[in-house]
């Protein structure tokens, strides 16, 4: 499903963000990439949807090369789901529209379509009462989940998840991992970036360590958690689980 | 003091001044500023494009535009305007354009140069996040910024295009150097006419006056809505 190749990528003349990163999610797997910040992890899950450009090396998506300059970026990404940090709702679009928007735009569905599958997914993520109110009038924990209802209304083949709850309050995280767990049962192909050590131990198939650009480990999850072969990875993972 | 001012004439040419000057002064402004609004987004987005020539030209407009008095930019374009029609057109003679076309012109371009750095600003303080997330989606850069930036970017910045709107509303009296009547040349001609110029140009002064402040006042009351809703 999504396949990357010795990817590079520099911010400036020197400074190398991702070094021959190489990886790959099959679909229905779940992979959860974590390691420390500045690691590159999101930088190397925005480059699977070209939101950030990369220098070497290639990713094909669902049988696609993303940095081929032929290829039609709007159209693949439509197929792809991504879940932000920050949520980035449309504050000035009520939430039922913020999960419309862009099935009307962007899939050309009918406006009682694009309605209908959005008030689905809101029931589905349990916030039906919500649908008229404004982002800004629900709790992160809310938003987040409005998030991947906005990115599932779109049918994706496969979702991207860059941190999704490093800006909840801890109370607020275990809602948006609930949901997260839900997909992965239901066999959609998921990368997470994530530090929920919890999550990846629960759905994850795969897990990769990063570390200064690099791929330092890329293990099935019961030998990642059972004795990560890097010195790197073990430090980092007694580090977050220690306390 | 007042003894040998003559009020009167004001009531008596009140139909002329407001249906004739004063229609002719909203008209004006808010064209202009309608005009100025669809220009000055245009010129911020090039200004804002990846294309280093595009942002360099629209650059330079911004720069001439506003480095320019108004009243010399009006004068150019009115006695400009014809030589420039002829030339693209081919006529052999100066196109004929009206003080009211020319006079519009000139100031949706005068006016594009200031609302394209407003808009500018709009559009910058949207967080990067926004444009990313309407990518994510597989909106194209024309959708994300006609249905997610722009409408957000307009929305944080009506107070100030409102109160530039209000700036261009006082100047569009300049555009007595064409012996164009709107409110204040409407005004100037019934003063010298009837000898009352004292009378008049206080009456104008306190109109512009009058309109300017509660436009203001409006203003404010919006911002403080927009803030809450923030």
């Amino acid at each position: 499903m999504i396949e990357i190749s010795h990817v590079n990528k520099w911010y400036g003349p020197t400074f190398q963000v991702l070094k021959d990163c190489t990886t790959s999610v099959a679909k229905g797997e779940v992979v959860v990439v974590c390691g420390p910040s500045g690691s590159g992890k999101s930088t190397l899950i925005k480059c699977v949807n070209a939101l950030e450009p990369f220098q070497e090396g290639q990713i094909i998506l669902d049988g696609i090369k993303v940095n081929d300059p032929k290829t039609d970026l709007p159209k693949l990404r439509a197929r792809v789901g991504m879940v932000f940090q920050h949520f980035e709702l449309f504050p000035h679009l009520r939430i039922i529209e913020n999960l419309c928007l862009a099935q009307e735009k962007v899939l050309g569905r009918s406006h009682g379509e694009a309605m209908a599958k959005g008030e689905k997914l809101l029931e589905r993520v349990g916030l039906t009462v919500q649908a008229n109110k404004y982002p800004a009038e629900l709790s992160g924990g809310q938003q987040q989940r409005v998030a991947i209802a906005r990115a599932l209304a779109m049918d994706p083949i496969a979702m991207l998840f860059d941190e999704p709850t490093s800006a909840l309050d801890p109370e607020m995280i275990s809602e948006v991992l609930d949901v997260m767990v839900d997909l992965a049962h239901e066999g959609m192909t998921m990368m997470v970036v994530t530090h929920e050590m919890g999550f990846a131990s629960k759905v994850a198939n795969r897990v990769i360590f990063m570390d200064k650009g690099e791929i330092v480990e890329d293990a099935l999850k019961t030998d990642f958690f059972g004795s990560p072969r890097s010195e790197r990875a073990q430090q980092f993972l007694s580090k977050i689980l220690s306390h | 003091m007042f003894d040998n001012l003559d009020f009167d004439v004001i009531r008596r040419s009140l139909p002329y001044l407001f249906l004739d000057g004063m229609g002719f002064t909203l008209m004006l402004t808010g064209l202009s500023a309608l005009g100025g609004l669809v220009f000055g987004t245009m010129i911020a987005l090039m200004r804002l494009s990846s294309y280093r020539l595009m942002g360099r030209i629209a650059g330079l407009y911004v720069d001439f535009m506003r480095s320019l008095p108004l009243v010399l930019v009006i004068f150019w374009f009115y006695f400009l305007v014809p030589y420039i029609g002829q030339w693209l057109t081919g006529a052999s003679r100066p196109i004929r354009v009206g003080a009211f076309t020319s006079s519009l012109v000139t100031f949706i371009m005068f006016e594009a140069a200031y609302f394209s750095e407003i808009m500018r600003a709009g559009i910058q303080s949207i967080s990067k996040g926004q444009p990313a997330a309407a990518s994510a989606l597989g909106l194209t850069y024309a959708q994300s910024m006609r249905y997610i930036v722009l409408p957000q970017a307009f929305r944080n910045m009506l107070p100030v295009l409102l109160t530039q709107t209000i700036v261009l509303f006082q100047d569009t009296s300049l555009v007595y150097v064409l012996s164009i009547p709107d409110f204040l040349g409407a005004a100037s001609k019934v003063a010298q006419r009837d000898g009352r110029l004292v009378e008049m140009y206080l009456f104008a002064a306190l109109v512009y006056f009058v309109i300017s402040c509660v436009a203001s006042y409006g203003v404010r009351r919006l911002q403080a809505r927009i803030a809450i809703v923030r």
